[in-house]
């Protein structure tokens, strides 16, 4: 088990060293000079911007910078952004934010694909079955920016059940309307993967085992079905949380939450490289770690998946 | 007073079934499974239902306790039980006589137990359902002491064990347990055995029998052999097609069949046969008409034909001293070697057949790997016809597949869906390059022919042919290249008797006619009687006991074979015929 864990963490190590190095390339090549887009329209004295290269290493060749930057970052040093402000505290003011907000939104998005998929299994081809399948794949197609806004004005606006934006007060009552439009959008999928488990489940020779053991229904479907339908739904709903860390850019947008997707968007905008990567990196390391535990989760569902 | 010629002098059957008719709703329509079944079980009785896949004797016994599937759905007729008509049972009534009154046990001891569960608490589960126990920890109890019972000893160390860590054999003994956790009254057994080594087989029939004797248990035991159920129980009944053909004491229905299907069932039981098959074009004289393959009549002494094969000359499979050792995963970073197949050395003459049999695990589908160049051999020699096979290039490992064909156990595995049969049998013709397209498609039709198949199947795709269809067709695919070694891994073990019987009777008749030798691996020691001239028992990756196929089963040397050979069912009931 532990073995295991630090064999995924070394696996870990090459997928960071790849992803930064890629992004900071990108974010390299991009055009403009951010030295001149920090001043605008307004022109640097070239004593002052030969200074702000050199400050920014900006005056070195590309696999300089990079070197530059990855001994900094191992030394615990994230650097500075454009404002002078240390990225380090501005990860650590956005950062929670985000997770807290796709921790509800996949928890709710859990919730509701386990109960609805375990119910249309259950009914297949019945009325529920249908209904589900039709809302579902409504909430997929509809763009995000709509629900957000329909959900803003009828239930923020409208009805006053939440307020419309979250701003600064990022209590959990406060973002949860933007979590449910989240989990909304994300657990169609999860959902019909739930049904389709359940209906095979139920078909499996253990299940009748069961019913020819003496069990009632009640207690058949929670103990030999459910359990044994959850891995597939608890993997889409990781790779969902993955791509939520990265911050719901939209959402976080429309509901002024105060996020990594609000930040990383402007950081990108203004070419902030050592931002952009510092970012990258932590969620890297965030979806690498989540994984891990999902793998280990795994091991808590099925005995038959040990990890030596 | 009753009629019935019970072991047992009560006179009211336990489970009275009238008129049983059983249909499943599919998607061409409904299609009826059972069609009117009748028969009684008096307590403590065994009754044996047998039939081939598709006669409805497992919808049967699911839909006494109403265990069918979805779709499947009980049409007419009763299943009286304690005064009670099952089949009008309200569902809580059928959950209170399931497991309590009437146990059972599954065919398949792979997929019957839940996989997350460990084996106490799905044990435990069943014992609580019938309320045998109080509390939880009386329910350990009583599960520890259902598991001894079901024959595994060590079970109160075994109870927070998984499925997975379980062997077949044991996995079957937990069933067995769970089935018998309440004391039914009756226990459906529905081929409970058909999924483990004859060995095993054996050991976990004789427990069952015992228990169901000391407890007075009634055993409805379901198989499609003819054999086990004559050994096995007192009263026989044989369906076909959803109705019952014929039913009675199990001696009288083996030694004096009176239905044309019966007749054919004992015919074409390999348990119950003596000799070795041998071409059915010889012997055309005594050879029963139409599609009715008698193993008994049509084996005849195939001394003269083993005599006069090629002992001087080069045989056609030489091994000598093959060794094979897998490595395996310890965990971490470490592997342990595995010796699968240790020091094996036998020869084949030409034109002859050797079996080479074992339990699972013994190393037997590995020899055969080797052989045909699918495995490379850690140590030892292959002679084909006198040519080394272990250490060819790419070329020659060509060449050499050309003279040597594989046909594989599961018909419905190994033939690609996705493409026709005449496709199929011309692959190897296509990557050999034999000919040009049309002298290809001339052969196709000429090993159709040989198989006995009609050319027009050739358009057809796998999922349209029967499982004996089906292993023709693979036959033909190894026929294609004119080999001169076939290798038979486990050809005839999935397919149903009667069917095994023709395509036994096929391959004879090919041996004769193109003068094929086989190399059969089996694990059915019954079935080597009739097809093999020559025969090899491995245990643990080594060869035990060899030579020729008579003398082993008239006097096995060694305890293993000797274990073997016992395990057969129904060897040893004299028949009638």
């Amino acid at each position: 088990m532990l073995m295991y864990v630090v064999r995924r963490l070394l696996q870990a190590v090459p997928v960071v060293i790849g992803t930064t190095f890629l992004i900071y390339f990108m974010v390299f090549s991009m055009p403009g000079d951010p030295i001149l887009a920090m001043f605008g329209d307004k022109t640097p004295s070239p004593a002052l911007y030969d200074q702000l290269a050199a400050q920014y290493h900006l005056d070195q060749p590309f696999l300089v910078q990079y070197g530059l930057y990855m001994k900094d970052l191992f030394t615990g040093n994230l650097g500075t952004t454009f404002s002078g402000e240390s990225v380090g505290a501005v990860l650590s003011r956005t950062f929670p934010v985000t997770l807290k907000l796709a921790s509800m939104a996949i928890a709710i998005e859990f919730c509701v694909a386990v109960v609805l998929g375990l119910f249309a299994g259950l009914r297949k081809g019945k009325f529920f079955d249908n209904l589900t399948l039709v809302i579902g794949l409504i909430m997929l197609s509809v763009p995000i920016f709509v629900l957000c806004f329909l959900a803003q004005y009828f239930i923020a606006i409208k009805w006053g059940w939440a307020s419309p934006t979250v701003g600064a007060d990022t209590s959990f009552s406060n973002m949860l309307l933007p979590a449910i439009v989240l989990a909304a959008s994300l657990f169609t999928t999860s959902m019909r993967l739930m049904r389709g488990t359940v209906i095979d489940t139920r078909s499996r020779d253990f299940v009748r085992t069961a019913y020819a053991k003496g069990l009632p229904g009640r207690r058949v479907i929670p103990v030999h079905v459910l359990r044994n339908s959850l891995i597939p739904v608890v993997t889409n709903s990781a790779a969902n949380f993955g791509v939520l860390m990265v911050g719901a850019t939209v959402t976080e947008g429309i509901f002024n939450v105060p996020g990594v997707g609000n930040t990383l968007y402007q950081a990108i905008i203004r070419g902030e490289g050592p931002t952009v990567v510092s970012f990258v990196t932590v969620m890297v390391l965030a979806y690498v770690a989540i994984n891990i535990l999902v793998d280990l989760l795994y091991a808590v569902l099925d005995p038959r998946i040990r990890y030596a | 007073m009753t009629q019935e010629t019970s072991v047992t002098d009560t006179a009211e059957p336990l489970v009275s079934i009238k008129d049983l008719e059983i249909g499943f709703q599919t998607g061409n329509g409904f299609v009826q499974a059972v069609k009117g079944v009748s028969f009684d079980i008096f307590p403590g009785e065994t009754v044996a239902i047998v039939g081939e896949s598709g006669s409805g004797k497992s919808t049967t016994a699911t839909g006494i306790i109403d265990l069918l599937p979805s779709n499947g759905r009980i049409t007419g007729g009763s299943v009286m039980f304690a005064g009670k008509d099952l089949t009008k049972a309200s569902k809580q009534e059928i959950v209170r006589v399931r497991g309590r009154e009437i146990g059972y046990v599954p065919q398949d001891p792979m997929s019957n137990l839940n996989p997350v569960w460990n084996v106490g608490f799905q044990v435990r589960e069943a014992v609580m359902a019938n309320n045998m126990a109080k509390n939880k920890k009386e329910a350990d109890k009583r599960a520890i002491e259902v598991l001894q019972e079901a024959g595994l000893a060590d079970a109160e160390r075994r109870m927070k064990q998984f499925p997975h860590q379980f062997s077949g054999g044991m996995r079957q003994r937990v069933l067995i347990g769970i089935g018998l956790a309440a004391d039914p009254k009756l226990l459906i057994a529905d081929e409970p055995t058909s999924a483990l080594d004859v060995t095993v087989q054996r050991v976990i029939l004789d427990h069952l029998e015992s228990l169901t004797r000391e407890k007075n248990t009634a055993l409805l035991l379901i198989t499609h052999d003819l054999g086990l159920a004559a050994e096995r129980a007192s009263k026989v009944i044989v369906m076909y097609q959803g109705k019952i053909v014929e039913a009675g004491p199990s001696l009288e229905i083996l030694q004096n069949p009176q239905h044309p299907y019966t007749k054919r069932l004992i015919a074409a039981a390999p348990s119950l046969a003596s000799q070795r098959l041998k071409s059915q074009k010889i012997v055309v004289t005594d050879a029963p008409q139409g599609d009715e393959i008698d193993l008994v009549a049509a084996s005849a002494h195939r001394h003269d034909v083993v005599e006069h094969a090629d002992h001087g000359g080069v045989p056609a499979i030489e091994v000598k001293d093959l060794t094979k050792v897998f490595s395996i995963r310890k965990g971490g970073f470490k592997s342990e070697p595995f010796t699968a197949v240790d020091q094996v050395s036998f020869q084949v003459p030409r034109g002859t057949t050797m079996a080479l049999v074992g339990e699972s695990g013994s190393g037997k589908s590995t020899v055969a790997k080797m052989v045909l160049g699918l495995e490379t051999a850690t140590e030892g020699e292959i002679l084909i016809a006198g040519k080394d096979a272990t250490a060819l290039d790419k070329r020659e490992m060509l060449a050499h597949r050309r003279r040597m064909q594989p046909v594989f156990q599961d018909p419905y595995g190994s033939l690609d869906p996705m493409r026709s049969i005449g496709s199929i049998i011309r692959e190897p013709l296509d990557v050999h390059k034999v000919g040009d397209k049309q002298s290809r498609e001339l052969r196709v039709n000429e090993v159709l022919d040989e198989v006995a198949l009609p050319r027009m199947i050739a358009s057809r795709y796998p999922n349209e042919l029967s499982g004996g269809q089906r292993q023709r067709v693979a036959i033909a695919r190894a026929l294609a290249l004119k080999p001169e070694v076939v290798i038979l891994d486990e050809a005839v073990s999935a397919l149903d008797v009667l069917v095994q019987a023709q395509i036994l009777q096929l391959l004879a008749d090919l041996q004769e006619e193109l003068g094929l030798t086989y190399l059969f691996i089996t694990h059915d020691l019954a079935v080597v009687r009739v097809v093999a001239d020559d025969v090899a028992v491995m245990e643990k990756g080594k060869i035990v006991e060899k030579g020729n196929v008579e003398e082993i089963f008239a006097n096995a040397q060694t305890e293993y074979t000797q274990k073997l050979l016992d395990a057969i069912p129904g060897a040893n009931i004299p028949l009638g015929a």
